[in-house]
């Protein structure tokens, strides 16, 4: 599905404070599965991800989407092909516009964006579902503005849109890491139903081990552009991770 | 009393329509663009230069517009293309235009007495007045302006405004946009010049200066008409102030304030509307400018080291 081949990112290039994040970087996710990426700060997990979103121009090597070398496509075009969840409830949203008008817009995610009116009557009932599914009683306030959502109503709602559109690739960017514990439990719960109800391929980096096993079908561990661990969720304990990070973090600060 | 009401109504009809495309890029895109001091002498001053051809009134302004949709495009691709801030690349198309306006006909001002306007114009005759006309222009952008904010594309604008990262993620280049934006809100800024031009009669380099204090503090009046309403349009609202500021100013002067004294006026106008939205806001709870809260960072995962 994803394959990242020889992957090689530096920071501050050929400068005194060069950071080196990838060194020939491997890594390959397979289709309808979630694999959680997780290690702690500075291990390269949001560079990855940022890499493979096109946020970030990688040094050199390949990202190949569903066979196709998407390398050298600016952002917003691999952006038709991936959603995106953000950490920051108000980066996937617009929130001077309404629930509607958002939900529109992320409809037409790689259309031509034309002189034709947005809203249209006739999709209402499909946007209704969906949010009834998230069970927020958000399908209640469609022209509501989205910044008078709550965090974790405006993190549901963006992972909708990002997902709406079936894309081959979700990229969860720690997005329940700025709510409060009991939402965020609640939008990982819609997240794992709304990916495993549409069977779209995710990548989801978090600091959370518990929701990161509990979540995920595979968790790989990244340190300093290594990977250290790569097993299936279900084969990994809250505490063999945990021993992990800290002897990680301990060997950090040493 | 009757006359200086009539005046200020016209003169602010003609300043709603540097408002609404000011309302475009300081309320839709989030972008204070100063070039705006320029495009208003440059609708001016093409317009001057098009009528002294021999071209017809309404064709000298609809070719203003133009060339400050020209100036438009000349700002957003300093910060798209250039990536020069926004602010210094407004102030620097409006440098250039200071030169060029004074290039375009060798004069810094022109009398247009002896040329037609389109305020003595068949159209304007059979609308029996000025005020007529101007209304109707007037509310011919605002319904333009309106439905295009409600297409797709439009809807692609106030979310570049809002959140660039989600228009990308829509597949768009923001850019794009951006520069739809400023050259919409340019060739409005030249066309309200234009229209400046032939009611008072010449086109003047100075009449640009501090123009875009004119059009804040229209927008900033019309932002607090009724300020929690969801109802008023944005458009409504910059046409609203656009003539409630110069009323406030017709009066002043009325009431024996120097004409030369209204820009410090202005700006005061400008300082006690803002502060009395940022004062409303703290006693009443209202919500301010574009909504991004902060919020807490969970720390359920530190804690369970």
């Amino acid at each position: 599905m994803l394959k990242i081949r020889n992957l090689s990112k530096s920071f501050n290039k050929d400068m005194d404070n060069e950071i080196e994040v990838f060194n020939r970087f491997n890594l390959d996710i397979e289709a309808n599965r979630c694999t959680a990426i997780i290690g702690p700060n500075g291990c390269g997990k949001s560079t990855l991800l940022n890499i493979i979103g096109g946020n970030i121009q990688e040094d050199e090597g390949q990202i190949v989407l569903k066979n196709k070398d998407i390398s050298n496509l600016r952002e917003e075009k691999r952006a038709i092909h991936m959603g995106r969840v953000y950490q920051d409830p108000s980066m996937g949203v617009s929130p001077s516009l309404t629930i509607l008008e958002n939900m529109s817009l992320a409809d037409k995610k790689g259309e031509r964006f034309t002189l034709r009116r947005l809203i249209k009557k006739r999709n209402m009932d499909r946007y209704i579902d969906l949010l009834k599914d998230l069970d927020l009683g958000l399908e209640d306030k469609l022209d509501t503005k989205v910044q008078f959502l709550s965090g974790g109503q405006r993190q549901s709602l963006s992972l909708i849109m990002a997902a709406m559109k079936y894309p081959d690739l979700l990229l969860l960017d720690e997005h329940t890491a700025a709510l409060d514990p009991k939402t965020s439990n609640v939008v990982m719960k819609k997240t794992k139903e709304l990916i495993e109800k549409y069977s779209i391929t995710t990548i989801m980096i978090s600091h959370n081990m518990r929701d990161a096993i509990a979540y995920s079908d595979r968790i790989i561990m990244l340190d300093r552009g290594q990977i250290i661990l790569d097993r299936p969720s279900k084969d990994v304990t809250e505490e063999e991770l945990i021993t992990i990070y800290r002897t990680k973090l301990d060997e950090a600060i040493a | 009393m009757n006359a200086l009401i009539i005046t200020s109504l016209e003169q602010g009809l003609i300043f709603a329509i540097l408002a609404m495309g000011v309302f475009l890029t300081y309320k839709i895109l989030d972008i204070a663009d100063l070039s705006v001091e320029g495009t208003f002498p440059l609708g001016a001053f093409i317009f001057a230069k098009f009528i002294a051809m021999g071209l017809s009134p309404i064709m000298s302004t609809l070719i203003a517009f133009c060339f400050g949709a020209l100036a438009g495009l000349l700002t957003s691709t300093l910060f798209t293309k250039l990536r020069i801030k926004p602010l210094l690349a407004g102030i620097l198309t409006m440098t250039i235009l200071y030169s060029a306006n004074l290039k375009v006909n060798g004069r810094a001002n022109i009398p247009l007495f002896s040329y037609g306007s389109i305020f003595d114009h068949g159209i304007a005759t059979k609308l029996g007045s000025s005020i007529a006309l101007l209304i109707a222009i007037v509310l011919l952008i605002k319904i333009v302006l309106d439905l295009f904010l409600k297409t797709e594309s439009g809807y692609l604008l106030i979310a570049t405004g809002d959140n660039e990262s989600l228009v990308r993620s829509l597949g768009e280049n923001s850019d794009k946009y951006k520069v739809m934006g400023l050259m919409m809100a340019n060739g409005l800024v030249a066309l309200s010049g234009a229209l400046m031009a032939q009611y008072q009669g010449f086109a003047d380099i100075t009449m640009g200066s501090s123009i875009i204090v004119v059009a804040l503090a229209s927008i900033i009046i019309g932002d607090t008409i009724r300020k929690s309403s969801n109802r008023i349009r944005g458009t409504t609202r910059a046409i609203l102030g656009a003539v409630i500021y110069r009323l406030i100013g017709g009066i002043a002067i009325d009431l024996g304030l120097e004409p030369s004294d209204l820009k410090a006026i202005s700006a005061i106008i400008v300082i006690i509307f803002i502060s009395y939205n940022n004062f409303a806001g703290d006693i009443f709870g209202f919500k301010n400018g574009k909504g991004r809260e902060s919020y807490a960072e969970n720390k359920e995962s530190i804690e369970e080291f």
